[in-house]
């Protein structure tokens, strides 16, 4: 099971500065879940402490928002493509 | 109440060619019942079956677009202009380009779908940039170049050393002054016939609202969200057009919000904890990065005025310099949205400082 994970540039420090990882799980949660394991720290960033989807944060299945699948429980499968996509706030 | 009224060109075989009439009426919708009875047929090129007025075709009144006033009830007094523009093929209203003009635009105005109505359309348009910054210096340079009529900037810093290699509406005989001022010398340099109207104060509660009422087109170009969720919401309230960017290091975010079509609390709904949030002063920001997104934001901006190619809206742009990659996303409305959604929660301006967690701003 191989799903590219893109990582936005302010969370890149905690995955020794790789724009893109290779993750695994049946879903958006277990491939967070996956994240962690390997790159500590990174779970906290995206989830809040109740483990869901912090609201400045959107993750991407393929181009669609979680939001408006299943969120977390949406399911991958090998070849997904899941982008973390956080607001910014420069100009 | 005799009101003199600009009919745009389609019209005008109903009106013997005539440009400009008198009508009566208290009210812009005894107006154009008036328009009816002097002119039949009227009716039937300005109302839709369901007997509302298509969201292509804008009525002004003295220049205000009349969604933002009372709509068709909107009252009218003796002396009142009244404008009738369609954003479709041959809606571009009566401005006639000089020599230096059509001279000046000669690039622009071979394009396809462009042409001397679509340079009127520009010319014709009103657009507000909050924010004379990394995305502000660009996106005013390029609109004020390509010609659009009325640029607002909503500017109240002063140009600091820090600035200089992204905000390149600024030099350094600039240290010091009115960043608002600097870009309006810019600007004048580049193209006189821009009409920059400066609003030298911090957006607030107290003054989106009068600020952004004005205005066809709302461009957010600033460094805090506070300000985005303010000026969002206030384009939300008043039914403006937003082309919203954002960027840090090396990469960059840009999407469109029409009216009903979602805005940026559907996209992000809620702010982070202070503190969890990076800012260009302490992760940075590469000055290629707004100077990417900053015409970007433009484009979309003309695009919206001309009514031509695709709009990002129902998109969100991503860059990364580093990959030198552009992807999209899609993005949609959502109907549980606090101020846009099908039973808004927040249906006035609210306090965004409070909401960010963020000390009031000067």
């Amino acid at each position: 099971m191989s799903i590219t994970i893109r990582i936005p540039a302010p969370l890149r420090s905690l995955t020794g500065n790789s724009q893109t990882v290779e993750g695994s799980g049946a879903s958006v949660r277990d491939c967070i879940d996956d994240l962690e394991g390997r790159f500590a720290g990174l779970k906290a960033r995206i989830c809040d402490d109740s483990s869901e989807l912090r609201r400045f944060i959107n993750i991407y299945v393929n181009g669609e928002d979680i939001r408006f699948l299943s969120g977390l429980q949406t399911p991958v499968k090998d070849g997904d493509e899941l982008s973390i996509v956080p607001a910014v706030a420069g100009g | 109440m005799s009101t003199e009224v600009r009919i745009p060109a389609p019209f005008r075989r109903l009106t013997g060619n005539r440009a400009r009439v008198r009508a009566h009426g208290s009210t812009v919708r005894q107006l154009l019942g008036d328009l009816e009875s002097q002119f039949p047929g009227f009716h039937g090129m300005l109302f839709d079956e369901q007997g509302r007025i298509p969201p292509h075709i804008k009525i002004y009144a003295n220049g205000q677009e009349i969604t933002a006033l009372a709509g068709l009830d909107t009252e009218l007094r003796e002396g009142d202009q009244v404008t009738i523009i369609p954003a479709t093929a041959g809606g571009a209203p009566d401005i006639e380009l000089t020599a230096e003009q059509r001279e000046r635009y000669s690039r622009h105005i071979v394009l396809p779908r462009w042409g001397e109505e679509g340079q009127r359309k520009l010319m014709a348009a009103k657009v507000l940039v909050v924010g004379a910054g990394g995305l502000g210096s660009p996106v005013l340079l390029y609109l004020a170049g390509a010609g659009v009529g009325t640029l607002g900037i909503v500017e109240f810093d002063t140009a600091e050393i820090s600035n200089l290699p992204r905000q390149i509406l600024h030099h350094m005989h600039d240290l010091g002054r009115s960043k608002a001022q600097s870009a309006k010398q810019t600007l004048a340099d580049n193209n006189p016939d821009v009409d920059v109207v400066l609003h030298e104060t911090c957006l607030s509660t107290e003054n989106a609202l009068d600020i952004v009422r004005g205005y066809d087109v709302v461009v957010p170009a600033v460094d805090n969200l506070a300000t985005r969720y303010l000026v969002n919401d206030a384009c939300v309230l008043l039914k403006k057009p937003m082309v919203e960017s954002s960027v840090l290091t090396y990469e960059g975010q840009c999407t469109v919000f029409l009216p009903g079509q979602g805005c940026y609390r559907c996209l992000y709904p809620a702010p982070p904890p202070p503190g969890l949030m990076p800012t260009p002063a302490s992760a940075g920001v590469l000055s290629i990065t707004p100077a990417v997104m900053g015409p970007i934001q433009a484009m979309e901006t003309i695009k919206l005025i001309l009514g031509i190619g695709e709009v990002l809206s129902g998109r969100l742009l991503l860059f990364d310099a580093l990959a030198m990659e552009f992807r999209q996303v899609r993005i949609r409305r959502d109907p549980n949205c606090a101020v846009c959604g099908d039973h808004p929660t927040v249906t006035s301006l609210i306090d965004y400082d409070d909401f960010c967690g963020v000390a009031a701003k000067r």
